[in-house]
């Protein structure tokens, strides 16, 4: 079933899961920290506007309940409490300095390809119209684990955490038409835990190296140097 | 008949590409609160130009001065390639989008070459520029050509636009990666701000005018229509592969004024967003081209995998 023979809302989704991958890519050549964090808001609200478009194609009223939470964590409240962090650990005036930033492009497009090989037999099995969605949020995710893996900043591997916890709720959207309503909500309290405890460990990792780069956590300290 | 009205076509969009050129200069002054020059100010300034009597430096050799016949025709080899207001035409139906992309690479060839002719510093110094900025912009270009190439399943623009306008408004993520990436490439290949600024001869940021800083007369005339040429067939490229409604697909009256309406209202909406952008960003330094240029290949290439991931089944 190609995209002419979908509704128009259901091509909408798909549009909006090009979306969600390009935030994720935008994500990755981000060097300064207010604007990676706002990406991360509208890869939220994107996956928001998607699982209401899912909820309303399939009549699927629970979908717009998880839409809403989305919407409010992911969107809003995160982001809102990654800023108030950033602004007291002051260093919303850094410039992150990405290492090799056109292999890392070049590794992100090969990933996306990489997710497409590996989520094509997993697209048979199912018969939802957002299907083809699958290889997407399978690409978020491992976009994701590139923004940990190439970036030093706590802050940086934090929002990249977040945004394969993005993936995987995408995933769930769009493969399965969503979880069951208390997974949901467990999920979305972990989280927002996660957000929480990530936060006071940036004041920890601060105070034990005075720095928040986390290269300097690989090597261990028998004294103060 | 058919060829008799590709070539009136191709002469009408040949004559119409200073206007569209003046049109950008106009919205831009306005927009920069500054008195703009009348529409027909290029046309005047051709005229100018041509009367005017060519100076040759000493040291120039023979593609000095044939360049800018070479860089003029090839601009109007691929206006004629280009569908301006009619949807099948001989000339449309003759070459394709790669021979379309050929065409700029030759035109750019030699009026590279020219610049690095007479061995002035600053010719060579717009050459290499020019040349960098080549080297990134065709693979941009031609993932955003394999893009539409790929869902229309032909290189060929008719073809692509009978394909675009059969299938109707398809919400398609791919094209809109595609859009982007094409603009971007456009405001580089054209010389528009933020990558080059037209309206400049400060020494240090020329690449264009570096390059054609020792033609005068004719020579230039040539060189500037030619440059006004490219600037609308990328807004006619834009507006006709994304946006084709409107286009005549016969030669009856009422389709041929429905397509001439069209266009030019699609490449005045274009001719207001292009200067809005120019007022909105500033020049780039030279060293971070390359990022802009890779965001634009980022942009096709993510065009053309969601091509391949979300239409395809």
């Amino acid at each position: 079933m190609g995209l002419m023979q979908q509704t128009i809302f259901e091509q909408a989704v798909l549009f909006l899961a090009a979306l969600v991958v390009f935030t994720s890519f935008l994500m990755l050549a981000q060097r300064r920290l207010f604007p990676l964090v706002g990406l991360f808001a509208w890869q939220g609200l994107l996956l928001a506007l998607t699982t209401a478009l899912v909820a309303f194609n399939l009549h699927y009223p629970h979908l717009y309940a998880s839409a809403l939470m989305t919407l409010l964590i992911k969107a809003v409240l995160i982001p809102l409490m990654l800023r108030r962090w950033i602004i007291q650990l002051d260093i919303h005036r850094e410039v992150e300095s990405l290492v090799y930033p056109a292999y890392v492009m070049m590794a992100a497009s090969a990933l996306v390809l990489f997710s497409y090989y590996v989520v094509l037999p997993i697209e048979q099995l199912s018969t939802l119209a957002s299907r083809n969605a699958i290889a997407v949020s399978f690409a978020v995710v491992l976009l994701g684990m590139l923004l940990m893996i190439s970036r030093r900043q706590a802050v940086t591997h934090v929002v990249g955490f977040m945004s394969i916890e993005n993936g995987l709720f995408f995933a769930a959207v769009t493969a399965t038409s969503g979880m069951p309503m208390v997974v949901e909500l467990g999920v979305a309290f972990d989280v927002l835990v996660a957000a929480v405890l990530f936060g006071v460990f940036f004041f920890h990792i601060r105070s034990s190296i005075d720095s928040l780069d986390v290269d300097q956590l690989n090597r261990l300290h028998e004294v103060e140097r | 008949m058919n060829w008799l009205t590709s070539i009136v076509e191709t002469a009408l969009f040949i004559l119409l590409a200073p206007l569209f050129a003046g049109w950008v200069k106009w919205v831009k002054c306005l927009l920069q609160n500054r008195r703009p020059p009348p529409l027909v100010q290029p046309y005047r300034d051709l005229a100018k130009l041509f009367r005017k009597r060519p100076m040759i430096a000493d040291t120039a050799s023979w593609i000095f001065e044939a360049a800018p016949f070479v860089v003029f025709v090839t601009a109007v080899f691929a206006a004629g390639i280009v569908p301006f207001a009619i949807a099948h035409l001989p000339t449309a139906k003759v070459a394709d989008l790669i021979v379309l992309v050929g065409f700029f690479a030759l035109g750019r060839f030699f009026l590279t070459l020219a610049g690095l002719d007479l061995g002035t510093a600053f010719g060579g110094m717009g050459s290499s520029r020019e040349m960098m900025i080549a080297s990134l912009a065709e693979p941009a270009m031609l993932m955003a050509v394999f893009t539409l190439a790929m869902s229309a399943a032909t290189t060929n623009l008719s073809q692509a636009i009978d394909w675009v306008l059969q299938t109707g408004l398809v919400l398609r993520p791919s094209f809109v990666f595609a859009l982007a990436g094409l603009m971007l490439v456009g405001i580089a290949e054209t010389g528009r701000i933020p990558v080059d600024n037209p309206a400049t001869h400060l020494e240090l940021t020329m690449v264009h005018e570096a390059m054609v800083l020792e033609y005068s007369g004719r020579y230039l005339a040539l060189i500037e229509w030619a440059n006004q040429i490219k600037l609308m067939l990328y807004g006619v490229l834009i507006a006709n592969i994304f946006l084709p409604w409107g286009i005549a697909e016969s030669l009856t009256p009422r389709d041929l004024a429905l397509g001439f309406a069209s266009i030019i209202g699609k490449l005045a909406v274009l001719g207001i967003a292009l200067p809005i952008s120019e007022t909105l960003f500033a020049k780039m330094r030279v060293f971070r081209y390359q990022e802009f240029l890779g965001f634009a290949y980022l942009l096709s290439l993510l065009g053309m995998l969601s091509h391949v991931i979300l239409e395809v089944n």
